[in-house]
């Protein structure tokens, strides 16, 4: 798929270091004293090389969004450091931020709510066009070729939101962010709240675009089926921490985290005779508080794989937070789990 | 409509439905959400009715369960165990509610009442269709909390459902469900609202209340992947009409609709490598307030001929008689692979102006296919 494969080695465009949002939690009453916190985000790390797709995937409340919104710092993250072409985000002024997000946009999930519906089509792509004051320059003109180039007749320019289906309006948020020529798309969910038939031709689009533009993407999804098929590479999240992270071809084929492997295998597969004869495994219980995560690793309370072990080694998952390093499948192969042998 | 029947009406067909339209009429005119949906339901079977938003799945079923506002204009034929549904008071539905048929809703947190303990919700389906005490009904409560997988269930009885979870609430709803032991289960998108790890145990759950109960189950979903799982039977549906029915099988890998063998393409799965490209439906389905003459799929449909236009294809059988497609060129379609029939394109062409030239590239592939069938 990616064509620009060779720029891996000129250095990551984006590198995200022990990434930490906390939500406090505030008292009832007049003093609003902060009597706890929610740890959305928990210190991740990961690096995005330009033209590189990476994917961001887990279930709701572990932190994916919360992440992805920091990188933008669209809400400033607690700690951490957000390395975009070498310089932090997170201490930029507010003249750098602005023209760092003409590198770095953004798409969001509901095409509903994301589009303002009082005004044109052109209106919307050219918007970040006129705020970096760019329209000068045959903004008419830019704003056709970048609906053309989303697979939208600029003749609809004049048409409002609410004339378009899903799909197209979807589109119309890919337009909008890619005016400003972006290096960076953060996708939030991109396709999920689009019918099957008309997501695969916003996949198809996204993958067209990051061919002839070599952008990179960040690609937060819970669909591990989409993740799988767009991107190059996977990053697991549980509970605002990053479990798991390869190359999609490895993370699918020899998933190491006990989590990583019951989430793909939760996955159905819309193939008959391969669903009948799968074995899943089913992990008991739900996602504990981020308010209150639990001791050592956080997954160790719904951890099949800890059912198996002794009381000594399960006193170790409890007890001793499991570091994100090689474990035994090369550098580009990370997982946070104690007893990775352990699965037989 | 009635094209295709099952051979025989045997004593086993438990819920029949012919030739259901359902209309609802609006300030702009009579929205037709359902159009002549014809099928059977067998013991112990499971159908998957599969269709994307707005193909009627879920008014269908609404019918079936005489939940349909007043407003709307229900037509055709619904029978349990060949008594007529359709017409029925709302007394002698609501004998039928709960106790024969019991429904599964999409949103758990609306379908419990949330001022009412669990354990209360649940004896009270249990009371509704049982003279028996108060003791009893609990008890009975308990039993069912422990079938469907909640852990503690006798802490857990005395909660409210906002003390649960999501996945936790959707398997009180099926624990409601089987209070009676139904004879038909109609599950609405029971997962669509959880996680994945949530949803297998959900689907777990359900399938152990199928199988506790013995109960057949219509089960209606958007998502291919959980009905390859759970169904014997699929029914695909586009605005509002049946336009496939077969075994799971028959619909996977040899599907005779070019809507299911599209939407089979356009699935991203986690069992294929990255490399492959998907094959996206071109448009979107049409507005059911007035739907053109033809085949509703046409303005989507790389082989669309003259004929499609014209007129609508009745659901026939295929080469295997449980199988049945709404095509009128399903015979082509034998064998074929999504990547043959349609364009792998990130192209948009809903607007009709711009429709023209933008399937040009599609439909070019096909004509040649069509010659073949002239000959």
């Amino acid at each position: 798929m990616t064509t620009t494969a060779t720029t891996a080695a000129d250095g990551p465009i984006l590198s995200v270091r022990e990434l930490v949002k906390e939500f406090p939690i505030k008292s009832r009453g007049v003093l609003r004293r902060t009597i706890g916190a929610v740890h959305a985000v928990s210190g991740v790390s990961f690096d995005i090389h330009p033209g590189q797709t990476l994917g961001l995937v887990g279930e709701s409340g572990c932190g994916k969004t919360t992440t992805s919104r920091a990188i933008l710092h669209l809400q400033p993250a607690t700690s951490g450091a957000v390395l975009f072409q070498g310089r932090d985000v997170t201490q930029m002024s507010k003249g750098e931020l602005r023209r760092m997000r003409r590198d770095m946009q953004i798409v969001f999930q509901d095409p509903y709510a994301s589009l303002n519906p009082r005004i044109t089509v052109a209106e919307i792509i050219a918007e970040p066009l006129r705020i970096h004051g760019l329209y000068a320059d045959d903004g008419r003109g830019q704003v056709a070729e970048l609906m053309r180039l989303v697979g939208l007749n600029p003749e609809h320019g004049n048409r409002f939101p609410h004339e378009f289906s899903g799909g197209q309006r979807q589109r119309i948020g890919i337009a909008r962010a890619l005016a400003l020529k972006p290096k960076v798309l953060v996708l939030d969910e991109p396709v999920s709240a689009l019918d099957v038939s008309i997501q695969a031709g916003v996949i198809n689009l996204l993958e067209d675009l990051q061919d002839e533009l070599g952008l990179a993407y960040l690609f937060v999804a819970h669909d591990l089926s989409v993740v799988r098929h767009i991107a190059d590479r996977v990053a697991v999240m549980y509970l605002g921490k990053i479990v798991e992270i390869a190359d999609g071809g490895s993370l699918f084929e020899r998933s190491q985290h006990p989590y990583t492997r019951a989430l793909i295998s939760a996955i159905p597969i819309p193939d008959p005779r391969r669903e009948r004869a799968r074995e899943r495994v089913v992990v008991q219980g739900d996602v504990p508080s981020p308010a209150d995560p639990p001791s050592g690793c956080r997954f160790r309370t719904r951890c099949p794989l800890r059912m198996t072990l002794s009381q000594a080694d399960a006193a170790r998952c409890a007890a001793e937070e499991p570091e994100l390093v090689d474990r035994g499948f090369g550098t580009a192969h990370l997982t946070a789990c104690h007893f990775v042998d352990a699965h037989g | 409509m009635t094209a295709y029947s099952s051979p025989s009406t045997g004593s086993d067909v438990l819920l029949a439905v012919n030739g259901l339209t359902v209309d609802f009429p609006t300030a702009d005119g009579v929205v037709r959400a359902v159009r002549g949906v014809s099928y059977e339901l067998r013991a112990g079977e499971v159908l998957g009715i599969v269709g994307e938003s707005g193909s009627g799945k879920s008014v269908s079923s609404m019918a079936v369960m005489g939940l349909l506002p007043k407003s709307a204009r229900i037509d055709g034929s619904i029978t349990f165990r060949g008594r007529e549904l359709l017409g029925s008071t709302e007394k002698q539905f609501m004998e039928i509610r709960g106790s024969k048929i019991a429904m599964i809703f999409q949103d758990p947190m609306t379908s419990l009442n949330p001022v009412y303990k669990i354990g209360f919700q649940l004896a009270e389906a249990v009371l509704a269709h049982h003279d028996v005490g108060r003791q009893e009904a609990r008890k009975r409560a308990l039993e069912l909390l422990e079938i469907v997988g909640i852990p503690f269930p006798e802490q857990r009885i005395d909660q409210y459902p906002h003390e649960f979870s999501g996945g936790m609430r959707q398997r009180v709803v099926i624990a409601i469900a089987m209070a009676n032991n139904p004879d038909v289960i109609i599950a609405d998108e029971p997962t669509t609202a959880l996680d994945v790890t949530v949803q297998a145990q959900v689907l777990e759950s359900l399938r152990t209340a199928q199988q506790e109960t013995g109960a057949a189950m219509v089960l209606i979903t958007h998502d291919l992947g959980v009905v390859a799982g759970q169904a014997d039977r699929v029914l695909v549906m586009y605005a509002g009409k049946p336009v496939e029915i077969g075994g799971v099988d028959d619909i996977y890998y040899n599907p005779r609709m070019p809507y299911t063998l599209g939407l089979l393409g356009s699935l991203p799965r986690l069992d294929v490598d990255r490399a492959e490209r998907l094959t996206p439906i071109q448009g979107a389905p049409p507005s059911l307030l007035s739907l053109p003459p033809g085949c509703p799929f046409t303005p989507r449909c790389p082989m669309a001929a003259d004929l499609c236009a014209e007129r609508e294809p009745e659901l026939l059988t295929t080469d295997s008689p449980a199988h049945a497609a709404a095509c009128h060129y399903s015979v082509l379609l034998a064998g074929k692979q999504p990547g043959e029939v349609f364009a792998t394109s990130a192209e948009d062409a809903v607007m009709p102006e711009a429709y023209g030239a933008d399937t040009a590239a599609v439909t070019g592939t096909i004509t040649t296919t069509h010659g073949e069938t002239a000959e």
